[in-house]
């Protein structure tokens, strides 16, 4: 127990001081999970291999166009701070190295499909022998246990297992894909904050324990009302392209430019006269057509194109603020230069500019909540495939190496 | 416990799910829950997790119960399903902290917790007095969790927002659509959920730090950035190589330069998620799809004796990655999603349907796990089929047991037997419309 004053708003004080992480690696999810923890000051060790590196390193954007296994922007803007060894954890001495690992640390994380650490000698019953307090999270697509636990998919299968594709797109027309694995991005919140109950229960009881986290599972987490209206009632919501049934004008405006558009939301009858008066109180707003929700809900066609009528005149960012200043929500359409620029996001640090060891400056998502007394912080860049083979084995582990 | 998998046995049986307060990770922990839908996943989370969650609502009930679809598909501000998914297991008191005696009251019980979750636009409990500075000096051991569109800090922090503003401001709808038509949302709001689970992992950080350290702290969460942690490899590829990535319907693009890959196909009577990839990986699923083909004689001679080990994605032409796709979609128009998906898995193709609530509902794998949780609403005389907790942890259930309350439900136990209120007192709070 740490006993000691906070002076100050803001201290260096590490959450995860001491707590040490082995992730056997694969995917996007699971890593990006205890990269978590390593925001908040934990070491925390990721094992790939020369002949499997994580899938991300031989994605695009490459540093210069140059493709190469250390040059991807992919890869390092989400494994900012972590540390990273080459082991083949289909021989049989590095399987040792990782129970050596195992015993090292206090969380170990897995993410291949299940059977496959068992396999290897690096699954809970076997880790928890050799060090009976560990805490292992497996984090798969459909869970550890079930007659479908072994089924492989990344996280763009998971978008339609779920469901999420269903509720995107235009009514009555094919759905709409996403481009991004959606689940990836928010299962690893989820896995943090069991994560981190499971340090705390540690501390309490002295017990560790297996956590089997599923992205079907926690996925299914945001389509809860999707369910109950078809469990309940028999209904299937279906993709609605950007409409709501209790906001009108709700969708996207084309704005003056190439694929310039801004959003805008209209809730309340206060927020419908506010809007009017913000776009110059054209003669049609005062029409019968437009006067309450269910009547603009009617001739949502109609006020859609008058709105654009007036929006597609501006400035995407005219329209944001002319609206905003009237109290109305709205706001841009924001492509991957725009959020560059984005005043918002950059006053709240929303990218760490790291150096890395062959790209130079390059950017790192940050956390998007804020701690006040410890926040996350950048310690290191990305690293390059086996960065730290030596450190971890030498001075983690205590192994005689060569060099 | 000797079988690492007992958990799986138990985990929907009330009686021994709530054996004992201090098996949860959070059961010996209290939450105020001030949020609206911004933030009730937040809360709804701890409380799975273990906590007591008290939510607090203004006299007459919360806004976000009147948020639909409603039970029996009937607007009713007591038959609200969002209200009933995301407010599972917790209490609900009626408070107005606008009053001043509302305001003492709520002092009194942040001295006996551990979380306040919030939602309400920046500055508001500051203006009240109840903001952190406020409340850390009664209780520094507090962690007040605050969940806003763009964050407490920033040009934009008193910005309005919905669902479609965030997901536009965060990025996410650039990329989403298709080429010729507008960026799209989904049509379920999204932005507070995923704000909400950055809200609930460094609540819980904050949470072991307080368990370690004895010192609590403020939890400030942008919704806009929850959303912007969707984006892949957007940013990088605008910064590393001047690219936009724009939307491409159902394809994925900027993975590799030059091509785009289906990923969204039709079949027979759906869709179902499937994509080319290069080297090892690939080869398994691609030399597996095409030997399936041919035993339906529907596979062009072409790939007989494809080297599929050797496609190299980043060398991929359009023109060879049109020819690879176009019989694809055409063997998958001969089949069911379903077939697809369990006869591919058999033969190690990577696959899978695009499920219906239905499809979801009748899923063996979700069956197996024991994952739907039937909870009784007594007031509507049924028991509503619940998705279960997001964990299955093997010394720490998830507590699932009680349904979303009804109004000011736990009052009385709350300010009668917690807080020692009289009757006659409670009986005049609620006359001045305070509780």
């Amino acid at each position: 127990m740490k006993d000691k004053e906070v002076k100050g708003s803001v201290s260096t004080e590490k959450v995860f001081e001491g707590i040490k992480v082995l992730d056997l690696g694969t995917g996007i999810a699971n890593p990006l999970s205890l990269r978590y923890l390593a925001d908040y000051g934990a070491t925390v060790v990721c094992v790939e291999s020369i002949e499997r590196p994580s899938l991300l390193r031989t994605n695009q954007p490459y540093k210069d166009f140059q493709p190469g296994i250390n040059r991807s922007g992919y890869y390092a803007i989400l494994f900012p701070n972590i540390y990273s060894i080459t082991l083949n954890l289909e021989l049989a001495e590095d399987q040792e190295i990782a129970r050596e690992l195992a015993v090292w640390a206090d969380i170990v994380g897995d993410s291949h499909r299940p059977g496959v650490a068992e396999k290897w000698g690096l699954d809970y019953n076997k880790l928890k022998t050799l060090n009976p307090d560990i805490i292992m999270i497996r984090s798969s697509n459909q869970g550890l246990t079930g007659p479908r636990a072994r089924y492989r998919g990344y996280g763009n299968q998971l978008n339609g297992l779920t469901g999420f594709v269903n509720l995107c797109g235009l009514p009555d027309q094919e759905p709409v894909c996403f481009m991004v694995a959606y689940t990836d991005y928010f299962v690893p919140c989820f896995a943090v904050a069991a994560l981190a109950g499971a340090l705390e229960y540690r501390r309490r009881t002295g017990k560790g324990q297996l956590l089997d986290i599923s992205q079907l599972e926690v996925g299914l987490q945001f389509l809860s009302t999707w369910l109950l209206n078809y469990s309940v009632n028999g209904i299937e919501q279906k993709a609605a392209g950007n409409r709501c049934d209790y906001a009108a004008p709700h969708g996207v405006y084309p704005c003056a430019g190439d694929d310039r558009w801004c959003a805008i939301s209209v809730f309340t009858e206060e927020e419908w006269k506010a809007f009017c008066i913000a776009i110059g109180n054209p003669t049609w707003a005062d029409q019968p057509e437009f006067q309450t929700l269910l009547a603009r809900k009617k001739n949502e066609d109609e006020l859609d194109r008058l709105i654009g009528e007036w929006s597609c005149q501006k400035d995407a960012y005219v329209v944001m603020h002319i609206l905003q200043n009237a109290g109305v929500a709205a706001g841009v359409v924001q492509n991957a230069r725009d959020l560059n620029e984005d005043p918002q996001l950059k006053a709240r640090e929303t990218l760490w500019v790291g150096e890395h060891a062959e790209m130079g400056k390059v950017s790192h998502l940050s956390q998007p909540a804020h701690l006040s007394k410890t926040p996350a912080r950048l310690y290191r860049s990305a690293p390059l495939l086996g960065e730290h083979n030596h450190y971890v084995l030498s001075a983690l582990l205590g192994r005689q190496t060569p060099g | 416990m000797l079988n690492p998998y007992w958990f799986m046995m138990i985990h929907n049986d009330g009686e021994l799910m709530s054996k004992n307060e201090s098996d949860t990770m959070l059961g010996l922990c209290r939450v105020l829950d001030l949020t609206d839908e911004k933030g009730s996943l937040c809360s709804k989370i701890l409380a799975d997790l273990g906590a007591d969650v008290i939510k607090i609502e203004k006299p007459g009930g919360d806004n976000s119960r009147t948020i639909g679809p409603f039970y029996k598909n009937k607007a009713d501000s007591s038959q609200s399903l969002f209200w009933f998914a995301y407010n599972l297991n917790k209490r609900s008191i009626t408070l107005d902290i606008e009053k001043k005696d509302g305001q003492d009251i709520f002092l009194k019980l942040v001295l006996k917790s551990d979380f306040v979750i919030e939602s309400f636009s920046p500055g508001y409990l500051d203006n009240l007095g109840l903001g952190y500075a406020s409340l850390s000096t009664i209780n520094p051991r507090l962690i007040m969790t605050s969940i806003t569109p763009f964050g407490q800090t920033g040009p934009y922090r008193n910005y309005k927002a919905s669902d479609i503003v965030l997901m536009a401001m965060g990025g996410l709808m650039y990329i989403t659509g298709n080429p010729d038509g507008p960026p799209l949302r989904v049509s379920i709001p999204q932005a507070f959920f995923l704000a909400s689970s950055h809200a609930v992992s460094a609540t819980m950080v904050a949470h072991y730090y307080r368990q370690v350290t004895g010192i609590g702290q403020q939890v400030d969460v942008s919704a806009q950035q929850s959303v912007l942690a969707e984006l892949s490899n957007a940013i990088p590829l605008w910064e590393l190589n001047q690219t936009i990535l724009k939307r491409t319907g159902s394809y994925m693009a900027g993975r590799w330069k030059g091509i785009k890959q289906r990923l969204l196909w039709p079949c027979k009577d759906g869709y179902v998620i499937f994509y080319i990839m290069g080297g090892i990986a690939g080869a398994r699923t691609n030399r597996n799809i095409y030997k399936w083909m041919e035993e339906e004689g529907m596979a062009p001679d072409y790939f007989h004796n494809f080297a599929w080990e050797d496609l190299d994605m980043t060398q991929q032409s359009e023109g060879m990655q049109q020819l690879m796709e176009e019989p694809i979609a055409k063997f998958f128009l001969t089949h069911t999603k379903e077939d697809l998906y369990v006869k591919g898995q058999a033969r190690d193709i990577t696959i899978a349907p695009v499920d219906s609530p239905q499809d979801l509902l009748s899923d063996p794998q979700l069956i197996a796990r024991r994952f739907w949780t039937d909870i009784k609403h007594d007031e509507l005389g049924t028991t509503i089929h619940y998705p279960g907790p997001f964990i299955k942890a093997s010394e720490t259930p998830c507590v699932m047991n009680r349904r979303a309350p009804l109004i000011g439900e736990h009052n009385l136990e709350i300010y009668e037997n917690e807080l020692g209120l009289s009757r006659q007192m409670i009986g005049s709070l609620k006359e001045a419309g305070v509780i």
